[in-house]
């Protein structure tokens, strides 16, 4: 992972509030985006990650508060400059995928080498088909193709991977992770944990307006797991020493333990069988379960 | 300039794509005109008209009651002569000290009238000729009818394709981009403006070759007066579509918006008969004037003064549309 320490704060926001009438859907949040960073907003439908990214996107006017791109409020010179794939975009119909990129590519100054975004979104064999034929892989890619589209320096992802097979899931990612080896910043949303863990070198997490805890993941794990979790088939257990809590997932039960050797020890000591037990650290998705006391997962 | 041309080009290419649409623009017009051609072809007269100038009470008896004729009284000579060129009435007579009477030299029947004027033994007629094409209800009603289909294309082809465009959200991308309100209107505008004149010109060629239809006025003035009233129709599917985020509603609206410009706007039958009410609402209506250009200009050959009121009013409907629909636009 590149180091996130290095970068100049290149996005900032303070203090962001949106209200719908008596509903708040941004409580005030503040967060820094530096540079060459990959920045993950993460909670459940609903936390108000999309108001955030629309506000940014001048999309929706902000209640109060203030966003800063490099030092200086954002107004609409901000949308020269900046990359955004929105979570639904519909295009227009009846254009193809060149259509496409040379409409987008007229509406902004400093438009970026056409092809080598069709190579590096890997859209050749589909340059000249009719959008509405794309497969949901091949329209996501020529969403990111328009949000590069004006060689930004930051790039705004909205649930960019929302409803995409596991398979065009791990080549999106890799096409992420090639942006950022080029040194582009960009600002995630995603309810997805593996997808924040995979790719963000900080994150934000949200809910109900609020950001509830931001860092690296690997500095929230730490903090606020020193634990393993493991695994076993459902059954009933004691809660011997060792075990500091079960949780039921699924057909599983997940017993999280700080002391794996006392635990595994009191469990065969029980005549639990073992066969078929997993250990694993924990991971943002039960970072998210412990903060929020909701299950994340869709 | 780019973004406004790049705009254009997207547009039109989706347009010219959508085949259903293209071909239904196209053929509907052409159909409708070629089957009102068909159905008032066979328009025969069971009577002969005889328009007179002043009383009916000044006529003759033994004219009064030759079986056939109808007589219509004209308190304007002027009128009344045009419509003998039109062959909207078959004689005009004009009674008291000069008895004159007019006739179409190319009108069999005011042929056969002279007939019988001279066979009743009246009095002593001085005669005068005049020329000129008849005017038939499908020449009286084409210019309506392109004009309406200008109408009905602009509405629901501009209104409902940006309501579409704000329902799945391609609008909400384009806020996100550079591109400014003013353009994009400004692009739908133009854009739709060359579709529906191409278009116009494409059904009037075709009109013209299976039609022999009327048109004497100048080619120029009734383009002008097309783009003039396209742009104010365009217009008024913006406003009607700055807000509104459901193609129901849309249609609802739009077609709240065209029916009264169908019934009203002069395009099926004069409104010179009917009540001051409804003549003071078919005023309001932008096709109304719209339709009574095109037809001065193609039947009558009206020149720019005649139908600068018709002009001025369209441009100045135009420009009210589109100031308050860019101004009360939304996005999303």
């Amino acid at each position: 992972m590149p180091s996130q320490e290095s970068g100049f704060p290149l996005l900032k926001i303070e203090s962001l509030v949106k209200t719908f009438g008596t509903f708040t859907a941004v409580d005030g949040i503040s967060f820094t985006v530096k540079q060459g960073q990959c920045f993950g907003l993460l909670g459940p439908n609903g936390a108000g990650k999309t108001t955030t990214i629309e506000m940014m996107e001048g999309i929706t006017a902000a209640t109060s508060g203030h966003i800063f791109y490099k030092g200086r409020e954002i107004d609409r010179t901000f949308l020269q400059e900046v990359g955004i794939q929105f979570q639904h975009t519909a295009l227009q119909d009846f254009l193809t995928v060149k259509d496409n990129l040379d409409f987008f590519s007229a509406l902004y100054h400093k438009p970026a080498d056409i092809k080598h975004l069709i190579e590096r979104c890997a859209l050749t064999e589909v340059l000249h088909r009719d959008t509405s034929k794309l497969s949901g892989g091949q329209r996501q890619r020529l969403l990111l193709a328009i949000a590069l589209i004006n060689s930004p320096e930051i790039v705004f992802l909205d649930e960019p991977t929302t409803g995409l097979d596991p398979q065009s899931r791990r080549n999106f990612w890799d096409l992420v992770r090639e942006l950022k080896a080029e040194g582009k910043t960009i600002l995630l949303t995603t309810h997805y944990m593996d997808e924040a863990q995979a790719l963000c070198d900080e994150i934000a997490i949200m809910d109900h307006g609020h950001i509830i805890a931001m860092g690296s993941p690997k500095q929230l794990l730490q903090k606020h797991f020193n634990m393993k979790v493991v695994r076993i088939p459902l059954q009933e257990i004691r809660l011997t020493p060792g075990i500091t809590s079960t949780r039921q997932d699924g057909e599983w039960l997940e017993i999280h333990t700080e002391k794996l050797d006392q635990a595994l020890e009191s469990l065969i000591h029980e005549g639990v069988s073992l066969n078929q037990m997993e250990i694993r650290n924990p991971d943002l998705e039960d970072l998210f379960i412990e903060l929020t006391g909701k299950q994340l997962r869709h | 300039m780019k973004a406004f041309l790049a705009l254009l080009k997207a547009r039109n290419l989706e347009f010219l794509r959508d085949r259903s649409a293209l071909t239904w623009n196209v053929l509907f017009p052409l159909l409708l005109i070629m089957s009102f051609a068909v159905i008032f072809s066979n328009d025969t007269k069971l009577s002969y008209k005889v328009g007179v100038l002043g009383s009916l009470e000044n006529l003759s008896q033994n004219l009064r009651e030759t079986k056939y004729l109808d007589f219509v009284s004209f308190d304007e000579k002027e009128i009344a002569i045009k419509k003998v060129s039109q062959h909207q009435i078959d004689m005009l007579l004009e009674l008291g000290e000069k008895p004159h009477y007019w006739i179409n030299s190319t009108s069999p029947n005011g042929y056969i009238l002279e007939r019988v004027l001279k066979g009743s033994g009246e009095q002593q007629f001085e005669k005068s000729e005049v020329t000129g094409k008849e005017i038939r209800y499908i020449d009286w009603a084409l210019p309506g009818i392109l004009a309406m289909n200008i109408m009905f294309s602009c509405l629901f082809g501009v209104g409902y394709v940006i309501v579409r465009y704000r329902k799945n959200g391609f609008l909400k991308r384009l806020k996100a981009t550079p591109l400014s309100a003013y353009q994009f209107l400004v692009a739908q505008l133009v854009s739709r403006l060359l579709l529906i004149m191409s278009i116009t010109v494409i059904v009037y060629i075709g009109c013209d070759i299976f039609i022999d239809f009327h048109m004497i006025g100048s080619y120029v003035l009734l383009f002008f007066t097309a783009i003039l009233g396209s742009i104010c129709m365009i217009s008024l599917g913006l406003l009607s579509a700055s807000r509104i985020r459901s193609e129901e509603l849309a249609g609802g609206i739009l077609n709240l918006a065209t029916w009264p410009m169908m019934i009203l706007s002069g395009v099926w039958f004069s409104l010179e008969g009917a009540p001051d009410v409804i003549k003071l609402m078919a005023q309001a209506l932008p096709l109304t004037h719209f339709v009574d250009a095109t037809r001065a200009i193609m039947t009558e050959g009206a020149g720019i003064a005649e139908i600068a009121p018709e002009l001025i009013t369209l441009s100045i409907m135009s420009l009210i549309f589109l100031l308050i629909g860019s101004l009360i636009f939304r996005w999303n």
